[in-house]
């Protein structure tokens, strides 16, 4: 979904991913995990868009990084959806 | 090289397997042919990589299947291939939903857990040394004990039945002095303990592997058969190479003893340090576990055809001058080191924060402890390991 749409839409319903670079190794995990939805860049990962509608593959990329380097939130509240425990 | 070989890709592996060397041939291939052809021992010919960038590229791509690499037909350098059942033998979507499952026992926080776990067990084979006296051996005071204790502390082991659990990993990981009916009968042994520990532990679950898979089984995430391999698959995965690694890592430091000597005086290097030992110590004797082409993918140019089998040369990549300045040089003061140690991708290192946990706490142990440390005898006095898998020294005599 284009960042043109998501404005018009507003973000209700959708996700929010971060990943805090300096924690990331670059592993390259959640490319495979989260397949179009993360890229690696200068080494380190980033999403491919910021804010999304809602995709298990990004909560289970956050729930298996290695480094609990992302963080998926409700766009709206930011409530924390993954990693959980 | 005798005249009568008949034509066709180079054979693999190129030589024998010394020390901690690297046949030259891969240095040759990663600058002019980095992705290249070679006639594996077992199932035929199979794509060789050599370079940083094809080997990460590989790695990342999904049309690469490591489940149809448990053909029979498939090109390898072991007499069978792996089996399916583990996570390194798995494809999405198994592989993604077990991998979230057993993901929660190496978390950070209970990584550094295990960490405080093992550093008493340091502590404790350190002063044993220390009273023992001069020479030391520590293949049998670290390397050896603690990937057991790591292994025992992760899947939550009870006290008691810790020497019943020994019993059979040990025969399971040690495969070159078993024969084929002790590896099966361990094999069989260790499957019925994870089942026994799994009805066991129902009871008082906590934060380890076996908690967290019992958890997932009452969820429906996991089956127990797939519960009881995977807990095979990573004690298969996490013992045999950190052993090897703390004992690899231990060489190199003395062997150039200067490194050790740095590292005393500035302990502030030992993440950097860890690292570098990561980058160049090639643990896996030759190639990798292999994975096959699904569809026809191009790499590095060259195109890979559907059903081919590929492996790669992961510590030669991880010389690769592209990428690494003074790549056969041991520096500690990279300032970026992206190495492949652990791999790349989907089966990135499930236990790499554990494996360096394990490693630091290792060589801290023997900094803080013996800052004198040297080999016994010189570098090439050192046995080493026979076999195509692991290298790793068969012990390493020390004094202080
Ligand atoms: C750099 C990494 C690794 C090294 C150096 C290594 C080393 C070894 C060694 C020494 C053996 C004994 C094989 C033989 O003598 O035939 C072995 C077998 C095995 N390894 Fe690894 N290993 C590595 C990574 C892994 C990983 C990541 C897994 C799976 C998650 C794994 C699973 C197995 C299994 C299942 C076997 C037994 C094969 C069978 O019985 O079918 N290993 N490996
Ligand atoms: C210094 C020690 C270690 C090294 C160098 C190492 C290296 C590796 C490498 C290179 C791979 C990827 C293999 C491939 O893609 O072909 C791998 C995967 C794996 N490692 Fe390690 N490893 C170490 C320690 C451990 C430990 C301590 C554990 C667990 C307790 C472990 C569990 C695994 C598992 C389960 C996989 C398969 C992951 C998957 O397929 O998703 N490793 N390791
Ligand atoms: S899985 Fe985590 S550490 Fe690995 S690349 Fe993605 S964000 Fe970075």
């Amino acid at each position: 979904m284009s960042q043109e749409q998501d404005q018009v839409q507003g973000d209700a319903g959708k996700w929010r991913i971060e990943v805090d670079r300096l924690v990331c190794a670059g592993t390259g995990l959640c490319l495979g995990t989260a397949h179009g939805r993360m890229r690696l860049d200068g080494g380190r990962a980033r999403p491919v868009e910021d804010v999304i509608t809602p995709d298990d593959a990004v909560t289970d990329a956050a729930e298996t990084c290695p480094m609990e380097a992302i963080t998926v939130r409700d766009a709206t509240t930011g409530e924390v959806l993954a990693p959980l425990r | 090289m005798t005249v009568t070989e008949t034509a066709g890709p180079p054979k693999y592996p190129f030589g024998p397997v010394v020390r901690l060397d690297l046949h030259p041939r891969y240095a040759e291939l990663c600058r002019n042919e980095p992705v290249s052809r070679v006639t594996m021992p077992y199932g035929g010919e199979a794509w060789l990589l050599t370079g940083y960038h094809e080997i990460k590229e590989f790695l990342a791509d999904p049309r690469f299947s490591s489940h149809a690499a448990t053909e029979p037909d498939t090109a390898r350098v072991t007499p069978l291939p792996l089996r399916p059942g583990n996570l390194l033998s798995m494809d999405p979507p198994d592989h993604g939903r077990i991998r979230k499952v057993v993901a929660h026992a190496f978390r950070p926080r209970i990584v550094s857990q295990l960490a405080d776990r093992m550093r008493d067990l340091v502590d404790s084979e350190l002063d044993a040394m220390e009273e023992a006296g001069p020479p030391g051996d520590l293949v049998q005071r670290l390397a050896i004990p603690l990937p057991v204790r790591m292994i025992v502390e992760l899947f939550g082991v009870p006290y008691e039945e810790r020497a019943e659990f020994r019993r059979y990993s040990d025969v399971f990981v040690a495969t070159s002095a078993h024969t084929k009916e002790e590896i099966n009968e361990a094999r069989d042994g260790l499957e019925e303990f994870l089942r026994r520990l799994i009805a066991k532990r129902r009871s008082s679950l906590s934060d380890d592997l076996v908690s967290v898979m019992i958890e997932a089984l009452d969820a429906g995430e996991l089956s127990e058969v797939e519960a009881v391999r995977t807990g095979i698959g990573v004690l298969m995965a996490g013992h045999e190479t950190s052993l090897s690694m703390i004992s690899n890592v231990c060489f190199l430091l003395l062997a150039q003893r200067e490194l050790y000597a740095r590292l005393c005086d500035d302990p502030e290097l030992i993440d950097p340090a860890l690292e570098e030992m990561l980058r160049i110590i090639p643990l896996r004797s030759v190639g990798s576990f292999p994975r096959r082409a699904s569809e026809d993918v191009v790499i590095g140019g060259v195109t890979i055809r559907k059903g081919d089998t590929v492996i790669f040369q992961r510590a030669q990549g991880d010389r690769d001058e592209r990428v690494f300045e003074d790549p056969d040089t041991i520096r500690f003061d990279r300032e970026r080191n992206p190495h492949l140690g652990f791999g790349h991708g989907m089966h990135y290192c499930l236990g790499a924060s554990l494996a360096r946990a394990e490693l630091r706490v290792a060589l801290e142990g023997l900094m803080a402890r013996f800052p004198s440390l040297r080999l016994a005898g010189t570098a090439e006095d050192v046995p080493w390991k026979p076999g195509l898998i692991a290298r790793a020294p068969e012990s390493l005599l020390v004094t202080w």
